[in-house]
């Protein structure tokens, strides 16, 4: 077995990517979940519009540029409509509702996908100026990668101000904690969800936006993602959103490093992994014990 | 008169609406003279292959029309019934069984996977109807699947695998690096194409197995870069096929080895287009520019262009192919009981619809059939929408690239 | 039609037998009358546990593979000479299966549960997957031999499909009724509380934890047989079994039908079967067209077809049509 650093760090950054990848999904579903108790299974498809929206925005706009800002935003108004005119009106019914909900949402998103832009899926290919290899020292990644790197860092520190030093990160935060009391002080709870649920599909937009160059756009990509990223949460703990990032990022090393050195095994280590956690740390690594118990 | 309109009375209410709806409702009396020849056919219309699906339905309906033009088979129309099966077993059987028992087709052909083919296969057996899978399998002509009612049109992983790996090996180079996908067939094709490359004197450097359908290969080409393979093998299916061959192109693999793979399918090469595909080396069973020189060809690729206006594809061709196939075997059976034409198309195993000369090996239903290795044809050098790949070499039928019947459990 | 409506639901089990018994002529083709009770079966384990425990799980796929994978395993590789062992291997499977799963998962409430159901479910399909020499991997499991059965010294073949159909029909009814049996016993009163209530269930002193326990268990096992009769109509298991997708179904199935009501599976069932059955010979977009039902009916129609029917209608059933 291969153990030398020239074998393992290429497959240690192959693995930061896709474990950024999770990060955005992962947290665009803590958001929803952590404010208002809501799984949006739906996740998964919108990563997959994402994707497909850039493919499209690419066609007409011929700006990659473009296409990566556009696609996460018609994504996340997506997601505007679907809390205002779908979830909304599960509030106050079973909490297994807006799953169940956004679980047939998600088949029909998938089944009109393959209904627009055809059954085989699209290919993609990243922008010319970030083709090609860097050589790190030991080894040479794909620029593109990098790339995607980057643009989930800076786009979690944009988060991370938001949520800490804006007065509505500070609501939504609070929501989270304490709906309740959150709601007793007037505040209106109504629109923080609707503009959450907006953000987190946009991040699930984004992470599909992303992804498109590397692994294409299919109307299934989003299913396998979803439940991942679900695995992410429950090991970072639900509705903590440092937890989500970890969480993310160490999912994407158990998958790298389970390939490089397992590679039968590969698909199965996220679980595998998942129950671990659920019997020695139930609420997950940041999570707290009693939330969404 | 009274029965009739009471059997019809009947047929009327029940609960479904959609039986009548369907094809093939004929009244009573129509049902008792010139009765339809039916073949069920199951393809994946819906699902990642829905375009080899397509162009094996365009084929199997060309063959319908081939067929009637001339008056039927023994004086009776043929009907091609198309189900979804939605690349899906367990839908595959149950399409299988719907087209057996509510439609009485006679005959099934089609199928696409291994997976799926088997299912449907249990199907036919049970119900002793002949089928003619139309797709790679190893199994389905091997015990303990085939049967003598299973048919094999279509290649299999040990003929493609030998047949490209003796070429590649002798022309390409003999230094290999094989990445493939971490299932059924991939493993198969890894195997044989292994066996293959010994047996020519060959050395393996590697063999990478990856997750079906997680097409992320970056991490492992460097390292398969740096061991400078004569020749790259990429078993990769569908999407992960393009995916892989730009991975590699973005890492400049393509300028330092040889690119080959054990099919190149059509239908992704439109996809991927030329300058994914240039100058990558695979095996196929049929391309529609063999016209110029195959009289069978250009009948097809003739029709085709008629009715469709886009020339036929591999798959097609099979479809294509198995349907003539089942006209053949009842024409020579007199009859429409399978048994009898699995009987007489093994007396009489010679045919040529589209490609020259194939045949049905007596012991397991294989079709033997020629292979042609081909290359993808760089951007600029390709001819109209359809003219991707330049013929290379021609492989000639032979029953050596499969398994023995005795291999196969059957003497 | 009040009295009719009182007769059925006093006479649940009784209903089920006669409806069933004419059933496959009712129906297109026999095959499709015998995937419906084998389906409402699958749906039916599900209702125990959504409809009136309350438990939403997303992956039931894992029962209903398991119990196809158990006896498919027992009469295809290990060669076992009677169907009936091969038969009960199946829903064992499930049991167990579901004693380990139930284990990880029911520390867990609501929506987390259902999650976490799903991860296991997906985790089984990878394992079935890559264990390709024991289960056939994606080729699927095949070569299942549906062998003939001996009662009283008369030996039965189930080649048939009516044949097979009954076959299956007395050990669906079965089922029905030891489902009856088990609503109808206190353990079945402390699940429809659970339902209700849980906190409330456990200040009364019931062991909540141990009742839910016992329901995914039996639940497991309604499943388990249902894989298990599937595999011996298909004569394949194919590794989809376990897929999400499948789960997805069953949960389709039985909201359609109507979750929390007796028939509701069984309704359900056969609803999107026959639907399916007819509609994919006209359209590809059959998929679209059931995403859209059932989120229609999650919005509208929570109740399902069945359950909103009862409720209609003067006298019928009472304490159990709370999806």
């Amino acid at each position: 077995m291969d153990v030398s650093l020239a074998a393992v760090m290429p497959q240690v950054f192959t693995g930061l990517v896709l474990g950024m990848l999770f990060v955005l999904l992962a947290i665009g579903l803590s958001l929803i979940f952590g404010l208002m108790t809501v799984v949006n299974f739906s996740h998964g498809a919108l990563y997959m519009l994402g994707a497909y929206f850039t493919v499209f925005l690419l066609t007409y706009t011929r700006s990659f540029w473009v296409a990566l800002v556009m696609a996460p935003l018609i994504v996340g108004t997506l997601g505007l409509l679907m809390e205002r005119f779908l979830v909304r009106r599960l509030y106050g019914r079973s909490p297994d509702d807006p799953l169940l909900l956004t679980f047939g949402l998600s088949l029909v998103l998938i089944e009109t996908a393959k209904l627009v832009w055809g059954k085989i899926g699209l290919t993609l290919d990243p922008p010319r100026e970030l083709g090609g290899a860097v050589n790190l020292g030991f080894m040479a990644f794909p620029m593109y990668r990098l790339f995607v790197i980057a643009v989930t860092g800076v786009v979690l520190i944009g988060l991370w101000a938001f949520l800490t030093r804006t007065n509505v990160g500070l609501i939504i935060r609070a929501g989270s904690r304490d709906p309740l009391m959150v709601r007793a002080l007037g505040i209106d709870l109504n629109r923080i969800w609707l503009l959450v649920f907006g953000i987190g599909c946009a991040l699930a937009g984004l992470a599909g936006a992303l992804a498109g160059p590397m692994r294409g756009a299919y109307a299934e990509m989003g299913v396998n993602m979803v439940i991942e990223s679900f695995v992410v949460i429950v090991v970072g703990g639900m509705g903590s959103l440092l937890g989500a990032v970890v969480a993310g990022i160490l999912m994407g090393q158990v998958v790298g490093l389970t390939t490089l050195f397992a590679p039968k095994l590969a698909e199965i280590m996220v679980f595998v992994v998942m129950a671990v956690v659920l019997l020695v740390r139930p609420s997950g690594i940041f999570g707290e014990a009693g939330l969404a118990e | 008169m009274t029965s009739m309109t009471r059997r019809k009375f009947l047929a009327a209410t029940g609960a479904t609406a959609g039986a009548m709806a369907t094809q093939g409702w004929f009244p009573a009396v129509l049902r008792a003279q010139g009765e339809p020849i039916r073949i069920g056919c199951p393809l994946p219309l819906t699902g990642p292959f829905a375009a080899l699906a397509a162009d094996m339905q365009r084929g199997a309906q060309l063959a319908q029309d081939e067929l009637n033009a001339k008056g039927g088979v023994m004086g009776r129309k043929v009907e091609v019934l198309f189900r979804d099966d939605e690349l899906k077993p367990a839908v595959g059987a149950q399409r299988t069984k719907e087209l057996i028992e509510n439609q009485k087709v006679q005959f099934v052909v089609g199928g696409l996977a291994a997976h799926v083919q088997m299912a449907i296969n249990e199907q036919t057996k049970k119900s002793k109807v002949l089928f003619i899978s139309t797709s790679q399998s190893d199994e389905i002509s091997a015990k303990p699947d085939t049967s003598p009612i299973t048919f094999h049109e279509a290649l299999n992983p040990t003929i493609t695998c030998r047949v490209v790996g003796s070429w590649v090996a002798q022309n390409l180079g003999k230094k290999w690096w094989i990445v493939y996908a971490d299932y059924a067939w991939g493993k198969q094709c890894n195997a044989v194409l292994q066996d293959t490359l010994a047996k020519q004197g060959g050395t393996l450097l590697g063999a990478t197995p990856y997750p079906l359908g997680s097409a992320e290969f970056s991490a492992h080409l460097p390292k398969i870069q740096a061991a400078k393979p004569d020749v790259f093998m990429n078993v990769a299916p569908g999407a992960d096929n393009v995916a892989l061959h730009k991975q590699l192109k973005s890492f400049g693999m393509d300028k330092t080895m040889k690119l080959a793979q054990p099919l190149l399918w059509i239908s992704y090469l439109k996809e991927g287009g030329p300058e994914v595909y240039q100058d990558v080396y695979g095996a196929i069973n049929w391309y529609w520019e063999l016209e110029s020189s195959i009289p069978s060809a250009k009948k097809f690729v003739d029709a085709s262009l008629k009715k469709f206006n886009i020339p036929p594809g591999d798959y097609g061709a099979y479809a294509y192919s198995g349907v003539l196939e089942v006209g053949r075997g009842v024409e020579l059976a007199k009859s429409t009981d399978s048994e009898a034409v699995a009987n007489a198309l093994r007396k009489n195993p010679v045919y040529d619809h589209f490609k020259g000369k194939q045949w049905w090996r007596a012991c397991d239903n294989k079709s033997m059939q020629d292979m042609w290795i081909v290359k993808g044809r760089g951007p600029g050098k390709t001819k109209g929408d359809w003219g991707l790949m330049d013929m290379v070499a021609k492989v000639a039928a032979d029953e050596k690239y499969d398994r023995t019947c005795a291999e196969k459990g059957l003497a | 039609m009040g009295s009719f409506s009182r007769l059925v639901s006093r006479h649940q089990v009784a209903a089920f037998g006669v409806f069933f018994a004419v059933f496959p002529f009712l129906m297109p083709y026999k095959s499709l009358a015998s995937q419906v009770l084998i389906f409402g079966l699958f749906a039916l384990g599900f209702n125990l546990l959504y409809g009136y425990t309350g438990l939403l799980s997303f992956g039931h796929a894992a029962y209903y593979g398991l119990g196809a994978y158990g006896t498919g395993l027992t009469l295809a590789k290990l060669k076992v000479s009677s169907l009936w062992l091969g038969l009960a291997a199946g829903p064992v499977l499930a049991v167990v299966g579901a004693v380990v799963i139930g284990f990880f998962c029911l520390r867990r409430r609501g929506i987390y549960f259902a999650m976490l159901t799903l991860a296991f479910a997906q985790l089984l399909y990878f394992v079935a997957f890559h264990l390709a020499d024991v289960t056939g991997g994606d080729d699927g499991l095949r070569g299942i031999p549906l062998l003939p059965i001996n009662i009283l010294g008369w030996k039965i073949d189930l080649e048939n499909s009516l044949v097979f159909y009954y076959f299956s029909f007395v050990i669906v009814w079965l089922a029905v009724a030891g489902l009856r049996r088990i609503l109808d016993s206190p353990f079945g009163t402390v699940l429809q509380a659970i339902r209700e209530n849980g906190d409330r269930a456990s200040a009364c002193g019931y062991d909540v934890n141990r009742v839910k326990h016992l329901s995914f268990v039996f639940s497991a096992f309604f499943a388990g047989l249902a894989g298990a009769l599937d595999a011996l109509r298909l004569a394949v298991v194919p590794v989809e079994s376990l897929y999400w997708v499948t789960s997805g179904q069953v949960v389709i199935m039985t909201l359609l039908g109507g979750a929390g009501t007796f028939f509701g599976p069984f309704v359900g069932a056969g609803t999107y079967l026959v639907l399916g059955d007819r509609l994919a010979v006209f359209t590809e977009r059959w998929p679209l067209v059931i995403g859209l039902i059932f989120m229609a009916f999650v919005l509208f129609l929570p109740k399902g077809i069945w359950g909103t029917l009862v409720d209609k209608l003067p006298g019928g059933q009472t304490a159990e049509a709370k999806p």
